[in-house]
């Protein structure tokens, strides 16, 4: 009874933070109760944690109330939509409004609609995902306190809408708990249209021209998602008469596959697969906590939550076979991409892509090893990227650019901020973070069912390692002339960066932990078994990430220290002026410089993201007629 | 232990020269000649090399870059002027720009004469710098601090 | 006491011979190949145990640098690179002492972008498209492995090798291995990031900036790394000790001649041609043997 209270205080608290956000005018007061209130819902998924045992639980909620408000809410959400397209004339988004309005109504009144058994349910894998809404929604949150007064005062052109920003942000929260925690699919996509709504308005957020395209761009593709979601709960509802994800997923029966394939293509748009991925590389126009947590750690993750929830059901089917390859080809196509992308947004937005495409490939695989791996994957991946994007916001507003080519000499511009930065890259591919682990695990799930998933792995990951230590490289270049530039940092994004790269060491360390108490359990109640990784390869894991650890803050202080070393200038052919210009032509004394690699003729987007989208759309196009026929 | 001696790695810089010493000292580093029997290494970097090996002689515009070039190398580390131009410029030495041999400039261990200088006594002068080389590295060890760069 | 078993007693003895024994056995290789390179040449060369010369004068020259961080790279560098080694050697997954080769690699790479030399970024961006040419091919060395024998554990796949003859089915996959060697072992024509002596491009490319005590580590690492690459060979042939050791020193030899046929060609041509090879040979051969073994 405790979880159902924690749960709904889950969903019920962030909204009225959402409407307080909106009604406070003083932006002090706001700013006053934001941190407090924020780690109120942060300590409550720890409480959840702790006071959620490893078999699910299901709730039942007795409320017709809810149920008319859900309806009419579910309603107003397609009127709106429909209004949007209208308003700014784009009919495709009318018609798709219209569809969604007029499904609504007709599967609530016409046809008899059933009921859910159960509404609300906890396991573990809703745990953990309360667990990062929770933790790194709240921090994303405090450290857009601190972001927002910088990115107003640097885009004085943008109109200060703070009051919905906050608003839009905790309304998501709350949505993203409610989705996680829905048993009831018309609850569930409720919530999912929720979050579809705001992550339309807060791409949008800053009002302009390529804004509006990327927020609309997203709207249509998630709401075609959204439609495909409500026709698949409504012909569950009307073959079957369930509407309960628990048992659609144990039913057994054939009939499960029609909603089951529908449900996991809304699944597939909202995480920005191929040929959906678009939308996700459009909004990153919107401020940078919106990257880090719509876009990056929660909800493209409820894509592929709901996608492993359906898994089971489409499990060695042709549909599963055609999202594994939808999968593997994202992988591929968007790591490859990234090669050439010298915007560190974008680089971020196809490498969570690509990590998206990882876990939709274990979810088309549908065994249990892949489902393990996966919800490691999801978590690594989820903590490291969240770090990622807020350093990347921290570094544009003091260097006055995102592009990775202008981050030469972070580490001496701005030491933590691009030690922590390291960190994170470190965390999304390198030994001994999690990343790597729920790779090696991700390898083998695949290569179980076919060698040649494992062999998109190698040449993607060939890829990711190319992308990511290039950008490392940059931020690691040493040179005594230039200023260090951190001063300015607010408290706020402090401490969330400080936070996030803390946490990201943590959960590779806490690895074993977290698969014996939160995964396997999960695992073995679905799947019956759970595997592990070998006792020797854990404690390995452990010993190296120790020893970097002790390593690395040691070899640091020790190496500034030393005073044994002559320090010469780099070799310039022999005309160094002083230790970073040389005497070059017509007297003139220059400075060296080096760019990237971006290989665009090889990784170019405009090749490699057509390839990619029909290849991906062919298998939507099988994925969908296998199903419909 | 003898390891400098045996294992010589050059660095050949061209000050001034009219290339014929140039000629001859890539001939004495080819097969032909064959150092690497010694252990010597054409490496292309100061920063690996121990004998610096000069031709041509030193003017104006060379001097700022011999004095790097020197002072990227690490101890203990020996000069070679190769050559009559970058012993004492020879016939040039009275032309307007050149200010002498490379002794104007470094401190110079072994000289090799010729114009331009033979193959074999270019490997001569190496073999020759090698000894030295492992003179300077034996006094360094002593205490007998080597002054390893040359101010501008 | 067995030197092959899995017990902790055979691990700890793997592991320090590997430590003590593969610096040599690398250095006695790296100057063989001087030697033979030499003979191929119509030349003398240098006695066989000159790089061992050459690691003990780097350790006794001044110590210099551009920056006071970049010769913390190469220590850990060479730090993983001995422990990576040892992990192939002790048995444990193929897998993880991939991941760490990489790690490891990744430091001599940040070592090169750390100081702020064109010569040495060159490098560096240099090794990066080689280390993502070659990735590929030894992540399906490692699933080659898992498909026949079902393990990733290198002393399991060891054992496996002994019974049976993994290169019967895996020639596909050994030859794109073989191919990636030439990049791995920094041979012509695909040695465009650090070239040894002769075959200068960019100066020294990555190492330009390193001297004294850390090339000799560097040049050691290289060492350890390539013992390793030679192991990696070796489980191909474990049935047989003495083909294995013959067919590992004749891959290496192999990779000389081809050092010295061949001269260097542009990033393009290596990396596409490596990528094209090893789907040809490597993942044909993944293709095949998984359904011959599902038969």
């Amino acid at each position: 009874m405790q979880a159902l209270n924690i749960m709904v205080f889950l969903i019920l608290f962030p909204l009225v933070l959402a409407v307080a956000s909106l009604v406070v005018r003083q932006l002090s007061v706001r700013r006053i109760f934001a941190a407090p209130a924020n780690a109120l819902i942060a300590g409550g998924s720890i409480l959840l944690l702790l006071m959620s045992g490893g078999e699910p639980v299901f709730f039942r909620v007795e409320s017709s109330i809810v149920e008319h408000f859900i309806m009419a809410a579910e309603i107003g959400m397609g009127l709106l939509v429909t209004y949007l397209g209208l308003n700014s004339k784009r009919y495709f988004i009318v018609l798709l409004g219209a569809v969604m309005t007029a499904m609504t109504i007709v599967f609530e009144f016409i046809f008899p609609p059933a009921h859910a058994v159960h509404h609300l349910f906890i396991d573990r894998f809703s745990v953990i995902m309360a667990l990062l809404i929770g933790i790194l929604g709240t921090l994303i949150i405090n450290y857009a306190v601190g972001y927002m007064a910088e990115y107003h005062e640097h885009h004085k052109e943008v109109k200060d809408r703070r009051r919905f920003f906050g608003f839009l942000m905790y309304l998501f929260l709350s949505s993203m708990f409610g989705l996680v925690f829905s048993n009831s699919l018309k609850w569930m996509f409720f919530f999912w249209e929720i979050t579809t709504l705001c992550s339309f308005f807060l791409i949008g957020y800053r009002n302009d021209r390529e804004s509006q395209d990327s927020a609309f761009r997203a709207l249509w593709m998630n709401v075609l998602g959204g439609i495909a979601f409500s026709a698949g709960v409504a012909y569950l509802s009307l073959s079957t008469g369930i509407v309960d994800l628990d048992r659609m997923i144990h039913a057994g029966t054939p009939d499960v596959m029609i909603p089951a394939v529908l449900l996991a293509f809304a699944g597939l748009v909202k995480s920005a697969q191929m040929p959906f991925s678009t939308w996700l590389t459009g909004a990153m126009v919107a401020p940078t906590p919106v990257s880090a947590l719509l876009h990056s750690s929660t909800m493209v993750k409820a894509g592929v939550y709901l996608l492993l929830k359906v898994s089971p059901v489409l499990n060695g089917s042709p549909a599963g076979i055609c999202i594994t390859s939808i999968g593997a080809i994202t992988f591929l196509f968007t790591s490859f991409i990234a090669v050439s992308q010298s915007d560190s947004k974008r680089v971020l937005a196809y490498s969570t892509i690509s990590t998206l495409a990882l876990i939709v490939m274990c979810a088309g695989v549908g065994t249990a090893n892949a489902a393990w791996s996966a919800l490691l994957l999801i978590i690594f991946h989820a903590v490291a990227k969240s770090l990622l994007f807020l350093c990347v916001g921290v570094v544009d507003y003091k260097l006055d650019s995102r592009d990775i080519e202008d981050m030469d000499f972070l580490i001496v511009k701005m030491p933590k901020v691009a030690a922590m930065m390291n960190i994170g890259i470190a965390g999304m591919f390198l030994a001994p973070f999690g990343m790597v682990i729920s790779k090696a695990v991700t390898l083998k799930a695949l290569v179980d069912i076919h060698p040649l998933l494992g062999v998109a792995l190698a040449f993607g990951g060939g890829a990711v390692t190319f992308f990511y230590t290039k950008w490392m490289g940059k931020t690691l270049m040493v040179t005594p002339a230039v200023e260090n530039k951190e001063g300015a940092i607010s408290v706020w994004e402090w401490v969330t960066l400080v936070g996030l790269a803390f946490l990201t060491i943590a959960v590779c360390i806490s690895f074993p932990w977290i698969s014996s108490g939160l995964v396997d359990p999960y695992i073995a109640s679905v799947y019956g078994a759970s595997p592990t990784l070998e006792k020797s390869t854990l404690i390995l894991i452990v010993v190296i990430m120790t020893s970097l650890l002790v390593i690395f803050p040691i070899g640091v202080m020790y190496n500034s220290r030393r005073r044994d070393y002559r320090l010469v200038g780099p070799y310039l052919s022999g005309v160094n002026v002083d230790e970073t210009s040389f005497a070059g032509a017509m007297g003139r004394t220059l400075h060296p410089d080096t760019r990237n690699y971006y290989l665009a003729r090889w990784f170019g987007e405009p090749i490699l993201l057509q390839g990619g989208l029909l290849c991906a759309g062919f298998f939507i196009i099988i994925m969908i007629g296998v199903v419909l026929l | 232990m003898s390891f400098l001696k045996r294992s010589p790695w050059v660095f050949h810089y061209n000050a001034s020269s009219c290339n014929g010493c140039d000629f001859e000292l890539f001939a004495a580093l080819m097969p032909r000649y064959d150092p690497e029997r010694f252990g010597v290494i054409n490496t292309g970097n100061p920063k690996h090399a121990d004998i610096l090996l000069i031709t041509g002689s030193m003017n104006v515009r060379n001097v700022e870059v011999v004095r790097n070039l020197y002072n990227q190398m690490p101890s203990p580390k020996v000069v070679v002027a190769v050559g009559i131009c970058a012993t004492s410029a020879c016939v040039f030495a009275d032309a307007y720009n050149v200010l002498g041999g490379v002794d104007k400039v470094l401190p110079v261990d072994v000289y090799v004469l010729g114009c331009a200088v033979r193959p074999e006594a270019i490997l001569d002068g190496i073999l020759k710098a090698a000894e030295v080389l492992e003179e300077k590295h034996l006094a360094l060890r002593a205490g007998k601090a080597d002054k390893g760069e040359v101010p501008a | 006491m067995n030197p092959y078993d899995e017990s902790v007693t055979g691990i700890v003895f793997r592991v320090i011979a590997y430590v003590l024994l593969a610096p040599l056995a690398g250095g006695l290789l790296a100057g063989l190949d001087r030697k033979v390179s030499a003979w191929m040449q119509g030349r003398v060369g240098p006695p066989v145990v000159q790089p061992f010369y050459d690691v003990a004068k780097l350790f006794s020259k001044e110590k210099i640098a551009v920056n006071r961080f970049q010769n913390f790279f190469v220590f850990l560098f060479f730090l993983f690179m001995i422990f990576t080694g040892s992990l192939f050697f002790a048995g444990a997954s193929i897998l993880i002492v991939v991941f760490v080769l990489v790690l490891a690699s990744l430091f001599f790479v940040l070592a090169g972008f750390s100081v702020n030399s064109p010569y040495s970024h060159i490098g560096a961006e240099r090794e990066l498209i080689q280390m993502m040419a070659y990735d590929p091919a030894i992540i399906i060395l490692a699933i080659g492995f898992y498909v026949v024998t079902g393990s990733f554990n290198v002393g399991s796949i060891y054992q496996a090798s002994r019974e049976g003859h993994l290169i019967l089915y895996l020639p596909g996959v050994f030859a794109a291995y073989l191919y990636v060697l030439t990049i791995k072992f920094r041979k012509s024509p695909f040695d465009l990031s650090v070239s040894h002596h002769a075959h200068q491009e960019i100066v020294r490319g990555l190492t330009t900036e390193f001297s004294g005590p850390h090339l000799a580590l560097i040049e050691m690492a290289h060492w350890y790394e390539n013992i390793l690459l030679l192991g990696l060979i070796y489980l191909f042939f474990a049935f047989n000790p003495l083909i294995g050791v013959g067919v590992s020193l004749l891959a290496y030899f192999a990779e000389v001649f081809v050092d010295n046929a061949f001269a260097r060609v542009k990033w393009q041509v290596m990396f596409a041609s490596t990528w094209v090879f090893t789907i040809m040979a490597g993942v044909s051969n993944l293709i095949i043997i998984h359904y011959v073994l599902r038969r």
